[in-house]
């Protein structure tokens, strides 16, 4: 059941919460595959969503799924889907399609092991690089991790947001953990919830251009069936939406494209800082492994270490400032995350040589338990 | 004399296709089609993947959206689902639709949604420069089958049929005036229609299939098309190489979307 006004006190799973929030943000058309552990979203949204007014449909496959949630949402639905690492993979080429041709949508990932088929009850964090650069390409992206279930309820809501709000496809990384675990949380109220929706360009506008180069450098959007006629493709266009080789509309469409993300870095990067002012020692963690980065964090700080938890919620844009920022004042950056360094290596090079970045890697299903980053931590501090 | 112009984009001309290609009269029929139902072009999108036959959205002035390769009915699905009201035409070709997008095909056939996929079929790839298709006869010629295609052709027709399609034609560019009777009747059909077009391409097939020519093309196109009726009763030996044209499919079936729309009647009230 969707959370009634009276009852925003709940025991739900991060998956329940993800379901709850796309609700809850406007989403109103599904279309997703089967595949473990990401189900949970499409069955309660195959049960909700016509109940307010909105489509579900399960694809023959997840390449299916990823196109009709764009079609879809050029028709003018906010637009989901669901899925994991496999299913990820599956999906990449229509991601592409969405960031050229500025299309919003959110795609869910509840990280589980891989490679290949992997492990598909255990968790992982090994899709980070895969949600920034999956698909072929220079292209813009925006990738997302929460780590509890209040959280995936709320960046979930984010999610769509941001991805009308730049016109982008926004990455959701659950993992299993994050997606199974049960949790107590108290919803926000409805009225509390920032909903944002797409600018739309004026429909009796004869001289629409749908990529037209702004000044925000974000379009405004008509959808199909509006009363202005234009075209969409996944080849480089002018501002018309029309195939072009014209060498300068290429440049102008692709920087145009990344810029849009990059210049809004500010807007849309978001993170927590817990006791890293006077810190020696920084820990960057996310997802659910921040989980147990907090509590090796708070016990050390017990034990007098002067240690600090920097934990990035917007993965992609990464926070390469505030890393920098960090590492001028650290000794070591500690990275635990279940892979094997993939966002180390981002943390590595955002230093730029002026601090230690130690790695703590699992990958055998398992979480990076808290005593290992306190141990990690005791040994460096 | 039938205007054309009024919907096309003639700034985006000229087209992509090579001479003696076959898709501009498969074009010009769907045109005279969607004008004798009287459609608004806004009310119109047109979806495509990735071929020769692909690149048709971008030539007409409706709401045209040209997806990636083998897609195109998956993201015609989304548009239709969030939209029902609007008439969705989906362009594709032999590859596109049935080696790469074989699965959303018949899926789509199988959720009968109301979509009409016009579904040009010249036996190859044509943009890529004459690779073999699913639907290369046995024996013929393509640049990756230099020695002759040692695979069967795929029956699209028969396919869409055996999915549960409701509407399923076949026809020849040769036969324009039948050609776009049976493009409207499909986009009138409420629910998952195709017509399949044999279309030659000289460029790519033609030459490398002793049919140098145009003309020798649009000729076996002539001699090997059998109405249903007639083929009816003929014995296989004699339908060999035959394309059997007409309204193969015409039933009246639950359309998917309508489907979902009561559903959605039921949940909410």
């Amino acid at each position: 059941m969707v959370t009634k006004e009276k009852n925003r006190i709940r025991v739900m799973t991060g998956n329940e919460a993800c379901a709850e929030g796309a609700l809850a943000a406007g989403c109103r058309f599904f279309a997703g595959y089967p595949i473990t552990p990401s189900s949970e979203i499409a069955e309660i949204l195959s049960r909700e969503l016509p109940k307010v007014g909105g489509k579900f449909i399960q694809m023959e496959d997840e390449i299916a799924a990823m196109g009709a949630v764009i079609g879809a949402s050029l028709a003018g639905s906010k637009s989901l889907t669901a899925t994991s690492g496999p299913g990820f993979s599956l999906k990449q080429e229509n991601i592409g399609y969405a960031s050229m041709a500025e299309v919003p949508c959110v795609i869910v990932n509840v990280m589980r092991g891989g490679p290949s088929t992997g492990l598909p009850t255990l968790p992982s964090q090994s899709d980070v690089m895969q949600a920034r650069w999956g698909t072929h390409g220079d292209h813009p992206i925006i990738a997302l991790a929460p780590s509890s279930v209040r959280e995936s309820f709320d960046w979930t809501v984010r999610a769509f947001n941001l991805s009308e709000t730049y016109r982008v496809p926004v990455v959701l990384l659950l993992d299993e953990i994050v997606g199974h675990t049960s949790e107590k949380v108290v919803l926000p109220d409805t009225s509390e919830i920032q909903i944002v929706e797409r600018q739309k360009g004026d429909p009796k506008n004869k001289d629409y251009l749908p990529y037209k180069q702004t000044e925000s450098d974000i379009p405004p959007m008509i959808s199909f069936g509006e009363g202005i006629r234009f075209h969409v493709t996944g080849l480089c266009h002018d501002e018309t939406g029309f195939p072009t080789n014209d060498s300068q509309k290429i440049d102008l469409l692709l920087r145009r494209l990344n810029r849009k993300i990059e210049r809004y870095r500010d807007q849309i990067t978001d993170n927590q800082r817990d006791q890293l002012d006077d810190a020696d020692v920084a820990v960057f963690a996310y997802g659910s492994t921040s989980r147990s980065a907090r509590w090796a964090v708070r016990r050390a700080r017990e034990e007098g270490l002067r240690v600090g938890l920097f934990r990035p919620i917007v993965l992609w844009p990464f926070p390469e400032d505030e890393v920098f920022s960090i590492a001028q004042k650290v000794h070591h950056i500690i990275v635990p995350e279940m892979n094997l360094g993939q966002m180390a290596h981002e943390v590595e090079w955002a230093s730029r040589g002026s601090t230690d970045v130690i790695r703590i890697n699992r990958i055998d299903g398992d979480p990076v338990r808290p005593q290992v980053i306190l141990e990690k931590i005791k040994e460096v501090a | 004399m039938f205007d054309y112009g009024a919907y096309l984009r003639k700034d985006k001309f000229p087209l992509i296709w090579c001479s003696g290609c076959g898709d501009g009269i498969a074009l010009k029929a769907m045109l005279r089609a969607i004008d004798r139902i009287g459609l608004s072009k806004d009310e119109i999108v047109m979806v495509s993947g990735i071929g020769c036959s692909s690149r048709l959205p971008g030539y007409v002035d409706f709401n045209t959206l040209h997806t990636t390769h083998g897609r195109a009915i998956a993201f015609a699905t989304g548009v239709k689902m969030a939209k029902p009201e609007l008439t969705v035409i989906v362009v594709t070709g032999d590859g596109d639709a049935t080696a790469i997008g074989g699965n959303h095909y018949i899926h789509a056939a199988r959720r009968n949604i109301d979509l009409t996929v016009i579904l040009f079929n010249n036996w190859i790839y044509g943009m890529t420069g004459g690779q073999v298709s699913p639907t290369t006869p046995f024996g013929k010629r393509a640049s990756t089958a230099p020695y002759g295609s040692t695979e069967n052709a795929f029956n699209i027709s028969g396919l869409a049929e055996a999915a549960g399609a409701s509407f399923v034609a076949r026809e020849t560019v040769f036969r324009p005036q039948v050609l776009d009777k049976f493009i409207e009747k499909a986009i009138r059909k409420k629910g998952f229609s195709v017509v399949e077009v044999f279309t030659p391409c000289p460029t790519t097939y033609g030459r490398r299939n002793k049919m140098r020519s145009v003309i020798e093309m649009m000729n076996w196109l002539k001699d090997h098309a059998v109405p249903k009726s007639r083929a009816e009763k003929m014995d296989p030996q004699e339908l060999e190489e035959k394309i059997i044209t007409g309204v193969l499919v015409d039933l009246d079936l639950p359309e998917y979307t309508e489907e979902y729309q009561k559903l959605i009647d039921r949940v909410k009230s």
